[in-house]
């Protein structure tokens, strides 16, 4: 407990252990983030890399050992605190009917604010400021169910936004997105990680895009960390046979000289 | 370019609504309270209530007539204040006081106390039906919990354990109102849910809760309006979720237990009122509830005032009516969710 390396990682887990009843999801995971990255989790389904997330974020109990942040055990720090320092946002989000994205962002006001909902000048800076990181300021009196699902998806991340957290947890962000609004989500995260310094940390299912968006990749298999590092490290043949069973040709993207995949053969 | 849109549901729009239907309320009160075998002009309604018009008048109103209307006014808020705050918590659009074992339980509860301790203080029926309340709710939750798995209270089974649980009690309850003596089973009847007879005792034996328990959902519309979000979100803003979960529906069923000992069992009106505030003022719970409160007051005392002058002599009680309107709402609910 608090080696001086957890100190300086955001979120650090240390034997942890996940399971749902008797069946065990991750069985002992220790594991270190990156302040100041993006960090993209990859993995097969059913590898437990949501349920890592989610036990990330407080969001699940745990079977054994913890989470850490910034040293600091998670479930020791007052729930509204974390909520102040980390945004979740977990995967298909569905907002009561007839709220306005406004209405929705200023729920990520809701851990700064205290018993009684005063909305101080800082509060509405925010939420403008939110509003326009995700370009949803114009959209603000609509409601929720009147938009695409790209811009719902930003204003969920708005309401993610609101909360101005230095970690921020996005969960399949790209899920049931068109390919352009998927590039959205995904420049938008690494623009708050390079001009905010956000810690962001994903799931997603694209390893392509997860290369070319991440500074560090996780690759999970069977709720264990198989590699972690730079993405051109982390994603060679052997790891793309191990964890995802796949032949696949790595060509160089032109533009950042990472790998870019073209899986061709399964191997089981 | 986007064409410029101005939002359904604000604030100023809520006050409009809330301001409507209190007027509404109040007009209906003073109707109400005129309606009789004597029948009195809304003038002299109006003069006794301040404290003028003549010592017959002001006995016929004041005494007879407003604990029947207040105890309406109050049942009925406490019921639509009760939906408003299991449906936000539950989450679930089909939940309601009287559809997840609580009002059947209180209902249950409050004619075993009655029958078995005829010469109790009438201050103690409300806690007896509170104790039922708790107890028809926990035997919901108990029989609706994940026991092997972490996600605590699951709103779909709670919703579908609670209808079960409601019918059984509700059974064991005519049970026993059928097995009681016949002076004391008559005097009973009110459980079923009519104002019908409601008298001063029955007023002071609500009001208190009231007074304390509708204020106490109203400063719960934030914690609510989170809730409504979901555990996941709810959790990721900071919000307890189990806490605050209790929290909220001890307030709402306490609400329903003090309420069935003032009119019954007032079939729907959990469920209508909220839905109908919904449709009016959004899902914003600081809208809603008040919104709820007053349509709430406004359905069960129209149901009553209904119920008096459809078939004069006869009563028609305001909880059939509130039924025969709900019912087929409920049906619909269940084929749009279905």
């Amino acid at each position: 407990m608090n080696r001086p390396e957890d100190l300086a990682s955001p979120l650090s887990t240390h034997d942890l252990k996940l399971a749902y009843g008797t069946s065990v999801i991750v069985p002992h995971l220790n594991l270190s983030l990156k302040a100041g990255q993006v960090t993209s989790i990859i993995g097969p389904n059913g590898c437990g890399k949501s349920t890592v997330l989610r036990a990330l974020a407080r969001l699940r109990p745990v079977s054994g050992g913890n989470v850490t942040l910034y040293g600091q055990a998670l479930h020791s720090l007052p729930s509204k605190e974390v909520a102040r320092r980390l945004a979740m946002l977990p995967q298909g989000p569905v907002a009561p009917e007839g709220l306005s994205v406004e209405e929705l962002v200023w729920f990520g006001r809701h851990p700064h604010q205290g018993r009684f909902p005063v909305r101080r000048p800082e509060d509405r800076e925010a939420v403008a400021w939110a509003l326009s990181q995700t370009g949803m300021t114009i959209f603000g009196r609509r409601p929720l169910e009147a938009l695409s699902g790209g811009q719902r998806q930003r204003a969920w991340i708005a309401m993610s936004l609101a909360q101005q957290t230095e970690i921020l947890l996005l969960d399949e962000p790209t899920t049931y997105l068109d390919l352009s609004h998927q590039l959205e989500v995904l420049q938008l995260a690494q623009r708050l990680n390079r001009e905010q310094g956000k810690t962001v940390v994903m799931v997603l299912h694209d390893l392509n895009q997860a290369v070319r968006y991440s500074d560090e990749i996780i690759a999970m298999r069977d709720g264990e960390v198989y590699a972690q590092g730079r993405p051109e490290d982390v994603l060679t043949p052997a790891l793309l046979t191990d964890v995802f069973g796949l032949k696949a040709h790595l060509l160089s993207d032109p533009d950042t000289g990472r790998p870019y995949i073209i899986p061709y053969a399964l191997t089981r | 370019m986007t064409v410029p849109f101005s939002p359904r549901f604000t604030s100023a729009r809520a006050l409009l609504v809330a301001g409507i239907l209190a007027t509404l309320t109040m007009l209906l009160s003073v109707l109400a309270l005129g309606l009789g075998a004597v029948a009195t002009p809304a003038a002299q309604v109006w003069a006794a209530l301040w404290g003028g018009g003549d010592s017959l008048t002001r006995q016929l109103v004041l005494e007879l007539r407003l604990p029947r209307v207040g105890v309406s006014l109050l049942c009925g808020a406490m019921f639509a204040a009760s939906g408003a705050v299991m449906q936000g918590v539950i989450r679930n659009p089909l939940a309601s006081p009287d559809l997840i074992g609580v009002g059947a339980g209180a209902g249950l509860a409050a004619t075993v106390f009655l029958l078995a301790w005829p010469a109790a203080p009438p201050g103690g029926l409300p806690w007896a039906a509170l104790a039922g309340a708790w107890g028809g709710f926990g035997l919901v939750l108990l029989l609706s919990r994940d026991w092997g798995g972490a996600d605590g209270l699951p709103p779909v089974r709670l919703a579908l354990v609670g209808v079960a649980v409601s019918a059984a009690l509700g059974a064991v309850q005519h049970l026993v109102l059928v097995r009681a003596p016949d002076g004391l089973g008559s005097a009973l009847t009110f459980l079923t849910g009519t104002v019908y007879g409601a008298d001063a005792e029955r007023l002071w034996r609500v009001l208190p809760w009231a007074l304390v328990l509708l204020p106490a959902s109203l400063l719960l519309s934030r914690t609510l309006d989170v809730l409504n979000l979901g555990e996941d979100l709810a959790t990721g803003l900071g919000t307890r979720v189990n806490p605050a979960r209790l929290l909220s529906l001890g307030v709402g069923v306490a609400l329903a237990g003090a309420a069935v000992t003032g009119a019954g069992l007032l079939g729907f009106v959990g469920l209508l009122a909220p839905h109908l505030a919904r449709l009016l003022v959004g899902a914003k719970h600081a809208r809603t509830l008040p919104v709820s409160l007053l349509l709430g007051a406004l359905l069960v005392l129209a149901a009553d005032t209904l119920g008096r002058t459809l078939l004069p002599p006869l009563e028609v009680p305001a909880g059939l009516l509130t039924t025969l309107v709900g019912a087929p709402y409920f049906l619909y609910l269940l084929r749009r969710s279905a």
